[in-house]
C-alpha cells in the first residue's frame, strides 16, 4: 500500500500527483472465497478488514451492487458517540468508539474523527432522570458522561433559546469523546486497507440468489457477474437486508424506512459539537467544511425510495428555529434520504442466520454510521470463529422471539417509533 | 404524499399515524410461534404493500392503502373494518 | 458609511442608455463598506459591475479572487454577505438581490481585508492542496486532529457567517391548489402560461424573477414584432387580469414531492430593506398541482482554460444580460471564446453596446460553424477577429488584462483585454425533476442531459426540454399547455403562440482543453481543477459518485449546475466511457438553497408546538402557579404561596394539606375514552389483561393493558355507566395513542364486535377532591348526592346532575386517601372548579399540583410514566396477578416469552435511605452493598423518587433484580452524574397505608 504521509504528499506533489495508485483495486470475481460478504459499504468493507487484519484471513471478497459506500454510508450524519442506556448495547458502541479513536493510525486514511462533543438536551425533570439513568449506565460501562445544567450550557452553547422557549432547555447529557467523522473516508479507508491485506472489493456486482449445497447450507452467491463460491456468506446491506434475506427464504422483523438529512451552505464555525434537541426531533453538528448538518425524524412509512417528503422536513426545521433560532437564515443547500433497516426493537442484528454458512449483519436503523468499526469487529469474529464477540451477544436475531429485546425507546414491535 | 382516506377523500399524509404491514393477520389460535410471526416478521417489499394507516387527525378510520414503497405510488385505499365508507 | 460621490462617478460602467432600470430612481447602496449607487430595477450584481467592481470574493479553498461570473441564481463566485446585524445572510449570490435604498453587502472568506486576503497564502501551497489531500496527511500524532489541525481546517472552511444572533423575521406557510403549475416565467412558462389562462385552466406561474421574461428580458430579439422585454411585460399584464392566473413573482420551486406537491419560497421581503409591519420575511408555499410544465430554462456552460476563474471572466449570457437588462459594461475590451453560437450572439451584443470585441476564439473549425455561415452574424464577422478550431490556453493578469490563444495551426497569441466572455454550450435545468428519482438521459442532438422518467403530472418545456431558441420555446410551452388543457378537458380552439424572430440554437460542447495552461476550474467555488478530476481518476474513484465525493465537484452552493458536466465528461473521456455510460448525478432537494427559516414557518419560539390548557389554566396562572410540559399539556405544578421557602417546601404544604385535610387537583388532562355498544365488554376484556366484561354498573376498576409484544402499554380506570356504556381513562402521556390502540383493536382486529369508541379527553373537565375531609366538602357542594360509603363505596361511580349540567363522580384514589373524582362537561369546568373551592372553605382546601400529585402516588407505590417506560411488564410493576388465565387479550402470548417472566429481571420495589438527610434521586443505579462500580453489578435503577413529607425523608421507587424478594436488604444507590453514592434499604413499595384503610374511610 503507497502510504499517505505529508512526506509522501511533497513527493507526490513534485512528480505533479501523476505517481498515485488507485487506493483500492477494483478487483473482477474469482470463482471462489473463504468468505464472501454481500454489500460494500463501511460495515462489509470493515468486516472485510478485520477478517484480514484480525483473522489473517485472505480469500476474502466483498460484492457490491453499486459501487462501495453508495449506500447508507455516504448518506447519514456522520456522528459517534457510544451513549447508549442499556447492557446489550453500550459495550459495543463503546467498543466501536475505541476503534473510532484509533482509526486513521490501523487504516494510513484520515477519516476525521473529531471528538467535539454530543450533547442531548433535556427539557424536564423526567427527561433529566432518564439521561441521568443512561449516563449512570455510560460510566458504570466506563464511558464518559457528564449531566449539565443550565449554566453550563449557557457558557457552552450561549446560541440555544433559553428564554423564549415553548420547551424550556434544562439541561443535557454531555459526552465529550462523541462527535463526527468524515463518512465517505470511511469507506474509502477500511477499502484502501482491505485491498491492500489482499481483499477482492467487487463493483457493479449484484447478488441474485445464493448458492446451495445438498445440505441446503449456502456455498456461495449467484452474482451478476456469475457465481462465485464461498465457504461462508456474510450479509451487510442495512437498508435493504430484507431483500437479500428473502433471496434465502427468510423473513426478518426489519421494516425499511426513510431518513432525511440536510445540509447548509458552508458558514464559517458556528456550532461547536454535535447538539440534539429534547422536545423534538432534530440534531444539528457542522461539518468541516462548514456546512451544517442536520436531521431529525424518520418519514415514518415504509419505504425503499431515498427520499422524502416536506411534512418531515418542515418538522426538522421547526426544531431547529425552536432551539436555535440563529440558523433561520442559513439555507438548506441539499437533502438526502438513506433507507433504513429498522427492527422491531430499534438494535441490530449480527448473527448466523437460519440457513448454514449464511450470517447476518443488519438492523442498523438510523445508527449504523456510529457502529461501522465495531460491526466489522464483530462480524468479522463471528464469521471466522462462529461465536459471538462478546460485544455483540446480545445482538441475537433470536432475541425477537425469546423476548430478550433491546429497546431503549421502549416503543416495542412498531419500526416506525425507534 | 397524500393518502385517499376511503372517508375524507384525499388528505395530506401528515394526519395519519402509521402503523405497518396490514397483510399479517393476528392469529386466532394462541400459539407462540404464530403470533411471534405475527408481531415482529415481515415481507418488507419493495413493491407494492398493503398497509395500516389511521386518520388519527381525521375520521380516526383504520385504512388499508395499498402503495409502492419504491416510488409512492397508491393505488388503492379501503376502510380496515371492511365495510365501505 | 460615507456618501456616495456624484452618480457618474459611481455609474462609471453605465451604458449612457438602454436597460430595464429606473434611472429616475437611483439607489445607494454599500459595498464593502464603499458606498455606491445603482439604479431602481438593478441586482446588487449589476450595480456593481455598473460600478466597474470586479473582485467580489474569494474561492473555498485557495482564497483566489473571484468576481461576477453569472446573472442568475447559479453563481458560484459572487457571494455576499447580505445586510448587518441580526439580519446577516451569508452566503447570498449577489445575482439574486434585487437592490434597496440602503443595502449594505459584504464580501466573504477573507481576512483581512477582500483586496488582500492572508488566506490567499493557500496558493502557496496549492501544489499540496489537491482533491482529498486531507484524507492523506494530518494523522500524526493522533491527538493532534481535534487541537490542532481541525481547528485551523475549520477555520479556513466555510463561506460566510452566522450573526449568532436569533432571526429578527417571521416567516409564513399557505397551500395551494391548481390544475397547471407552471415553472419558470421565461418565453415558454408565459406561452403556457397564456394558453392556459386562455383555456379557463388554474394556473399558478412562479418565477424567481421580480417580474416575468426570464431571458426574454436580456433578449435583443422581437416577439410579435416588439421587442422581447415588452413583449413580456404585455404579457404579464394581461395574465394579471385573468381570474383564474395567480402569478407568484421572486418566488423559487425549489422541490417536487410525492402528490404533485411542489415545495416553493416566495421571497415577500426581500427585496426590501426590513419587511413591513406585519408581513413575513419569506412564505413557504406548498402547491398541490394536477399538472406542471417544467420551463426553467437553461444554464449556459463555461469554457475550460487556464484561470478561467479570473475576475473579468464571464458568461456569455451573462454579459449580454448586464448590457441589455442593465445597461451595465462588464468590460471594455472583450474576447469571446466559445464552442456555439451563444459566444457570437453575445459578441453581437457587445458590438451593438459599441464595446471593443477584440476576437471571438471558436473551438469549432470554420466547416461546422453555423454562426460562421449564419447572414446574421456578418457584421461581426467583418468586424472581429475569428479564431476558428482555436482555444484559449491562459488568462493573463490577477484580473483579467489578456488571455493567450493558441490558432488552428498551433500558434499562440496574446491579446489584450479585460473582459472574457464563454459559452461552451448549454444544459437544459433539469434539476427538479430528478427530485423523485428520476434519471436524466443524454441527448446527443443538444450535447447535454435533459429529463428522462418524469415526475407525474410534469412535462418539460421550452429549453429546459432542449429547445433553445426563442420561437422554439414559445411554441414549446403553448403546445405543453394544450396538451394539459385536452388531458384536463379543457378544449378550445386558440391562437397560435406569437413568433420570435429566427436565431441560432446555441447547442455545442468543448468539455476539455488540451491547450490549457495553469489552473483550469471545473468547480469554481470549490475550486476543483480539471487536474483533481485526473487525479481522482488514478486513485480509483471513478463512479460518478466517487468523483464528487472525492473532489466535491458539484457540491457548492450551484450544486454542480455550472459545470459539474465538464468534470463528468472529463471522468467519460479518462475511463474511455461517453458521457452517457459515467451519466450524471441526480438533483436532489432543494434546486435552490431554501433558508432553514421558512422551512419553519411560525413554528419557533413559544409557537414551536401548540400548548394545550386544561379548564382551570387560567385560575391557575392567577394564583401564580408554576406549569410544566406533560406532551402538549401545561399543567399546574404547584401553587406557591408567599410564605413557602422554595419549590419544596410549597409542596409539602400542598401534601401534608391533603393528607390531613383536603386538597383538590386538575386532572382533566387524563385520557377519557368513552366506548359503547352491547360488545364493549367483550373488546375491553381483549385489550385489557384483567377482566372488564363482569364489571358492575356504577363501579370502577383499574386495567393494565399490554401492548402485543407482552409489555404494559399503560394503565388506568375503566368505569361501567350501563351494560352497553364503559368509560376508560388512560394516562395523559399515552392518551393518543391508547384511542388509536383501542380503535384498532375494534376496526381492524375484531370488526365483528358491535362497540364504538371515541375520545372524550377534551370534553370532559376532571378534579381530584382528595382527603379526609374530601366526602364533607363534596356533600356541601352537591347536598343531594348521597355520598356515603354504603351509596359511593370506594371504586363505586355515578351519573348525576349538577343544576342542569351533568355531573359525574368516581370514587378513586391516587394519593390513597379518602378521594373522589368530579367531572362535568369542559365548559363548566372552570365553575365547577370554583365551586368546590368555596366548598372547601370551610375544610381549608389547598389546590394542588402534579408535584404534590407525584409525590402522593409514590408514597402509595403507584406506577406511573417513569414505570411505564414500556420496558416493563406487568409482573415488572407488581401486576402480574392481574393477567387473566381465563381469556385472551393483547400481548398475552407474548408476555410469556422467557425474556418477559425471567425472574431476575428487575421489579418493583420502594427505597428508603439508611441515612434519612440524604436523597435519592431518580434515574440512580442499584448496586450489591460493597460491590464495585461496573456494569457487571447494575442491578436495577430508581424510577422515581420524592421527599415524603408524610414520613420525613426521602422515598423512591426502584426496578431491582429479584427486588419483591430482597426486601430489608441494603444496597448501593450510584449516581455518579449527579453526585456520590449511598446506600438505602429495599421495601415495599407501598410506603403509606399498605392495607388501603384511608382510601376505604
Amino acid at each position: 500500500m503507497q502510504p499517505f504521509s505529508i512526506f509522501e504528499l511533497a513527493k507526490q506533489a513534485l512528480s505533479k500527483h501523476r505517481g498515485w495508485q488507485p487506493a483500492w483495486r477494483d478487483a473482477a470475481p474469482k470463482s471462489g472465497y473463504d468468505i464472501v460478504i454481500v454489500g460494500g459499504g463501511g460495515h462489509g468493507l470493515a468486516t472485510a478488514f478485520y477478517l484480514a487484519k484480525v483473522h489473517g484471513l485472505t480469500r476474502i471478497a466483498v460484492v457490491e451492487k453499486g459501487w462501495i459506500g453508495g449506500g447508507n454510508a455516504g448518506r447519514n450524519t456522520t456522528i459517534i458517540r457510544s451513549n447508549y442506556g442499556l447492557a446489550g448495547n453500550e459495550p459495543f458502541y463503546e467498543w466501536s468508539m475505541k476503534l473510532w479513536e484509533g482509526l486513521e493510525q490501523a487504516l494510513n486514511y484520515n477519516a476525521m474523527v473529531s471528538q467535539r462533543g454530543v450533547l442531548n438536551l433535556y427539557h424536564s425533570d423526567a427527561q433529566r432522570d432518564g439521561y441521568a439513568r443512561r449516563g449512570n449506565a455510560m460510566r458504570l460501562h466506563g464511558v464518559d458522561a457528564e449531566l449539565l445544567d443550565r449554566a453550563r450550557l449557557r457558557q457552552m452553547v450561549p446560541f440555544l433559546d433559553y428564554d423564549n422557549a415553548r420547551f424550556p432547555i434544562m439541561g443535557g447529557l454531555y459526552q465529550a469523546r462523541g462527535g463526527t467523522a468524515r463518512h465517505d473516508a470511511v469507506v474509502w479507508g477500511y477499502a484502501r486497507a482491505a485491498s491492500a491485506l489482499g481483499v477482492d472489493i467487487i463493483q457493479n456486482c449484484e447478488v441474485l440468489g445464493f448458492l446451495r449445497d445438498q445440505s441446503g447450507a449456502v456455498c456461495g452467491v449467484e452474482t451478476a457477474r456469475g457465481p462465485i463460491a464461498a465457504g461462508k456468506v456474510g450479509i451487510a446491506v442495512a437498508g435493504h437486508s430484507s431483500q437479500v434475506a428473502q433471496l434465502a427464504g427468510i423473513r426478518l422483523p426489519i421494516e425499511s424506512h426513510v431518513l432525511q438529512a440536510f445540509v447548509s451552505e458552508g458558514l464559517k464555525p458556528v456550532i461547536p459539537g454535535v447538539i440534539t434537541f429534547g422536545a423534538g426531533h432534530f440534531y444539528i453538528s457542522q461539518s468541516n467544511k462548514g456546512g451544517l448538518v442536520f436531521g431529525g425524524d424518520i418519514d415514518g412509512y415504509n419505504s425503499y425510495a431515498q427520499r422524502g417528503n416536506l411534512p418531515t422536513a418542515e418538522d426538522v426545521c421547526e426544531g431547529g428555529m425552536a432551539l436555535m433560532p440563529m440558523i433561520g437564515r442559513a439555507r438548506i443547500l441539499r437533502s438526502w434520504g438513506g433507507i433504513m433497516d429498522m427492527t422491531m426493537d430499534g438494535s441490530p442484528i449480527i448473527d448466523r442466520s437460519p440457513v448454514d454458512g449464511l450470517y447476518l449483519n443488519a438492523g442498523w436503523c438510523y445508527g449504523g454510521f456510529k457502529a461501522t468499526p465495531a460491526s466489522g469487529w464483530c462480524f468479522a469474529h463471528l464469521l471466522a470463529t462462529d461465536a459471538a464477540h462478546e460485544v455483540a451477544a446480545a445482538y441475537r436475531l433470536d432475541r425477537f422471539r425469546t423476548g430478550h429485546l433491546i429497546d431503549e425507546k421502549g416503543v416495542g414491535a412498531q419500526p416506525n417509533l425507534h | 404524499m397524500h393518502i385517499p382516506c376511503p372517508h375524507c377523500g384525499p388528505r395530506d399524509s401528515s394526519e395519519f399515524v402509521y402503523r405497518g404491514d396490514a397483510t399479517p393477520r393476528r392469529p386466532a389460535e394462541v400459539e407462540a410461534e404464530a403470533v411471534y410471526a405475527y408481531v415482529y416478521l415481515r415481507d418488507n417489499p419493495a413493491g407494492m404493500i398493503r398497509e395500516h394507516w389511521y386518520h388519527a387527525q381525521g375520521c380516526r378510520n383504520w385504512i388499508v392503502v395499498t402503495r409502492n414503497t419504491v416510488t409512492h405510488e397508491i393505488a388503492e385505499s379501503a376502510l380496515a373494518c371492511g365495510t365501505s365508507a | 458609511m460615507k456618501p456616495p460621490g456624484k452618480l457618474a462617478d459611481t455609474n462609471r460602467a453605465r451604458l449612457p442608455e438602454g436597460g430595464l432600470i429606473d434611472r429616475s430612481r437611483p439607489i445607494n447602496f454599500t459595498f464593502d463598506g464603499k458606498a455606491m449607487t445603482g439604479f431602481a430595477g438593478d441586482t446588487l450584481a449589476s450595480a456593481l459591475v455598473a460600478n466597474a467592481v470586479r473582485l467580489v470574493g474569494r474561492s473555498f479553498k485557495y482564497h483566489r479572487p473571484r468576481g461576477i461570473l453569472t446573472a442568475g441564481a447559479d453563481e458560484p463566485n459572487a457571494l455576499v454577505t447580505l445586510r448587518t446585524g441580526a439580519r446577516a445572510e451569508p452566503n447570498t449570490p449577489a445575482t439574486t438581490i434585487p437592490l434597496f435604498e440602503g443595502l449594505a453587502a459584504q464580501s466573504q472568506n477573507r481576512w483581512p481585508s477582500l483586496g488582500f486576503d492572508i488566506m490567499a497564502a493557500n496558493q502557496l501551497f496549492a501544489p499540496l492542496f489537491v482533491a482529498g489531500f486531507y484524507y492523506k496527511t494530518f494523522m500524526w500524532p493522533a491527538k493532534f486532529w481535534e487541537r490542532l489541525y481541525e481547528p485551523a481546517i475549520r477555520r479556513a472552511a466555510g463561506l460566510g457567517a452566522l450573526s449568532g444572533l436569533p432571526d429578527p423575521d417571521s416567516y409564513d406557510r399557505d397551500h395551494a391548489f391548481c390544475d397547471l403549475l407552471i415553472i419558470g416565467g421565461g418565453a415558454s412558462g408565459i406561452a403556457a402560461a397564456l394558453a392556459a389562462a386562455r383555456l379557463g385552466l388554474r394556473v399558478i406561474i412562479a418565477t424567481d424573477d421580480t417580474m416575468l421574461g426570464g431571458a426574454l428580458l436580456s433578449s435583443t430579439r422581437d416577439i410579435a414584432d416588439q421587442p422581447a422585454p415588452y413583449w413580456a411585460a404585455a404579457a404579464q399584464r394581461e395574465l394579471a387580469a385573468f381570474p383564474n392566473v395567480t402569478m407568484l413573482l421572486r418566488t423559487s420551486i425549489f422541490g417536487i414531492y410525492d402528490g404533485q406537491t411542489y415545495g416553493g419560497v416566495e421571497r415577500v421581503s426581500d427585496h426590501l430593506p426590513v419587511p413591513a409591519a406585519g408581513m413575513p420575511r419569506q412564505r413557504l408555499w406548498k402547491i398541490v398541482a394536477k399538472r406542471a410544465i417544467m420551463a426553467t430554462g437553461a444554464i449556459e456552460r463555461p469554457m475550460m482554460f487556464g484561470n478561467n476563474d479570473r475576475p473579468g471572466v464571464m458568461m456569455a449570457s451573462a454579459v449580454s444580460t448586464y448590457l441589455n437588462r442593465y445597461a451595465a459594461k462588464p468590460g471594455a475590451r472583450a474576447v469571446i471564446t466559445t464552442a456555439c453560437d451563444s459566444g457570437w450572439a453575445c459578441a453581437a451584443d457587445l458590438v451593438n453596446r459599441g464595446i471593443d470585441v477584440c476576437a471571438i476564439v471558436d473551438t469549432r473549425p470554420a466547416a461546422q460553424n453555423c454562426a460562421q455561415q449564419s447572414p446574421q452574424f456578418a457584421p461581426i464577422r467583418n468586424s472581429v477577429r475569428v479564431f476558428h478550431h482555436a482555444a484559449i490556453t491562459t488568462v493573463r493578469g490577477r484580473q483579467v488584462t489578456g488571455v493567450t490563444v493558441r490558432d488552428e495551426s498551433g500558434q499562440f497569441h496574446v491579446l489584450d483585454c479585460d473582459l472574457v466572455a464563454m459559452s461552451g454550450g448549454w444544459n437544459p435545468a433539469i434539476g427538479l425533476a430528478s427530485h423523485l428519482g428520476g434519471k436524466p438521459v443524454w441527448s446527443a442532438a443538444i450535447e447535454s442531459f435533459v429529463m428522462g422518467c418524469a415526475p407525474p403530472g410534469l412535462v418539460a418545456a421550452g429549453a429546459a426540454n432542449g429547445e433553445f431558441t426563442t420561437r422554439a420555446a414559445l411554441a414549446s410551452g403553448h403546445n405543453a399547455a394544450l396538451a394539459v388543457g385536452a388531458d384536463l378537458g379543457f378544449d378550445s380552439v386558440l391562437p397560435a403562440p406569437p413568433m420570435a424572430s429566427e436565431e441560432l440554437s446555441g447547442v455545442g460542447a468543448a468539455w476539455s482543453n488540451p491547450w490549457s495552461s495553469g489552473k483550469t476550474f471545473v468547480d469554481f467555488q470549490h475550486d476543483v481543477t480539471a487536474d483533481d478530476i485526473g487525479l481522482a481518476v488514478r486513485e480509483g474513484y471513478r463512479s460518478i459518485e466517487h468523483l464528487k465525493r472525492y473532489t466535491t465537484l458539484g457540491m457548492a452552493t450551484d450544486q454542480g449546475r455550472i459545470s459539474q458536466l465538464h468534470g463528468h465528461a472529463m471522468l467519460a473521456d479518462h475511463t474511455g466511457r461517453s458521457i452517457a455510460e459515467a451519466g450524471t448525478i441526480r438533483a436532489r432537494p432543494p434546486y435552490h438553497p431554501v433558508a432553514i427559516g421558512v422551512m419553519a414557518g411560525h413554528h419557533r419560539g413559544e409557537h414551536f408546538r401548540p400548548a394545550r390548557l386544561t379548564p382551570t389554566h387560567g385560575w391557575a396562572q392567577d394564583r401564580g402557579a408554576a406549569f410544566v410540559d406533560a406532551g402538549q399539556w401545561k399543567r399546574a405544578q404547584w401553587f406557591a404561596l408567599p410564605q413557602d421557602k422554595g419549590w419544596q417546601d410549597t409542596v409539602i404544604r400542598e401534601v401534608t394539606a391533603t393528607r390531613t385535610g383536603v386538597g383538590i387537583c386538575d386532572i382533566s388532562t387524563l385520557g377519557k375514552i368513552d366506548v359503547q355498544g352491547p360488545d364493549a365488554g367483550q373488546l375491553l376484556d381483549r385489550l385489557y389483561i384483567n377482566t372488564m366484561s363482569s364489571l358492575p354498573i356504577n363501579k370502577a376498576r383499574y386495567g393494565v393493558m399490554l401492548r402485543e409484544d407482552g409489555f404494559v402499554m399503560d394503565d388506568g380506570t375503566v368505569t361501567r355507566f350501563a351494560d352497553d356504556h364503559f368509560f376508560v381513562t388512560a394516562t395523559t402521556a399515552n392518551a393518543a395513542r391508547v384511542m388509536q390502540h383501542i380503535d384498532f383493536a375494534r376496526q381492524v382486529l375484531w370488526p365483528e364486535l358491535d362497540v364504538q369508541a371515541t375520545s372524550v379527553t377534551e370534553n370532559w373537565a376532571t378534579f381530584a377532591v382528595a382527603g379526609p375531609h374530601s366526602r364533607a366538602l363534596l356533600m356541601l357542594a352537591f347536598p343531594h348526592i348521597d355520598l356515603s360509603n354504603a351509596a359511593m363505596p370506594y371504586m363505586g361511580a355515578g351519573q348525576y346532575a349538577w343544576g342542569t349540567r351533568p355531573l359525574r363522580l368516581y370514587r378513586l384514589s391516587f394519593s390513597g386517601e379518602l378521594a373522589f373524582e368530579v367531572s362535568v362537561p369542559a365548559t363548566h369546568g372552570l365553575a365547577l372548579w370554583l365551586h368546590l373551592m368555596e366548598a372547601g372553605n370551610t375544610y381549608g382546601v389547598v389546590p394542588y399540583g402534579t408535584e404534590a400529585l407525584g409525590v402522593m402516588r409514590i408514597e402509595k407505590g403507584h406506577s406511573a410514566g417513569n414505570e411505564l417506560n414500556g420496558q416493563t411488564t406487568a409482573a415488572d410493576l407488581g401486576l402480574g396477578r392481574m393477567m387473566s388465565t381465563r381469556k385472551d387479550f393483547i400481548g398475552r402470548v407474548m408476555a410469556a416469552r422467557p425474556g418477559l417472566v425471567d425472574p431476575a429481571r428487575p421489579a418493583l420495589v420502594g427505597l428508603i435511605p439508611c441515612h434519612a438527610a440524604e436523597t435519592i434521586r431518580a434515574g440512580a443505579h442499584l448496586l450489591p452493598l460493597n460491590a464495585a462500580p461496573v456494569a457487571a453489578n447494575d442491578q436495577g435503577y430508581v424510577t422515581s423518587a420524592a421527599y415524603s413529607p408524610t414520613l420525613g425523608h426521602s422515598i423512591a421507587l426502584a426496578l431491582l433484580a429479584h427486588g419483591p424478594n430482597r426486601h430489608g436488604e441494603v444496597v448501593v444507590v450510584h449516581d455518579p452524574v449527579r453526585g456520590r453514592d449511598i446506600t438505602a434499604t429495599v421495601t415495599s413499595p407501598v410506603f403509606l397505608d399498605p392495607a388501603g384503610e384511608r382510601l376505604r374511610g
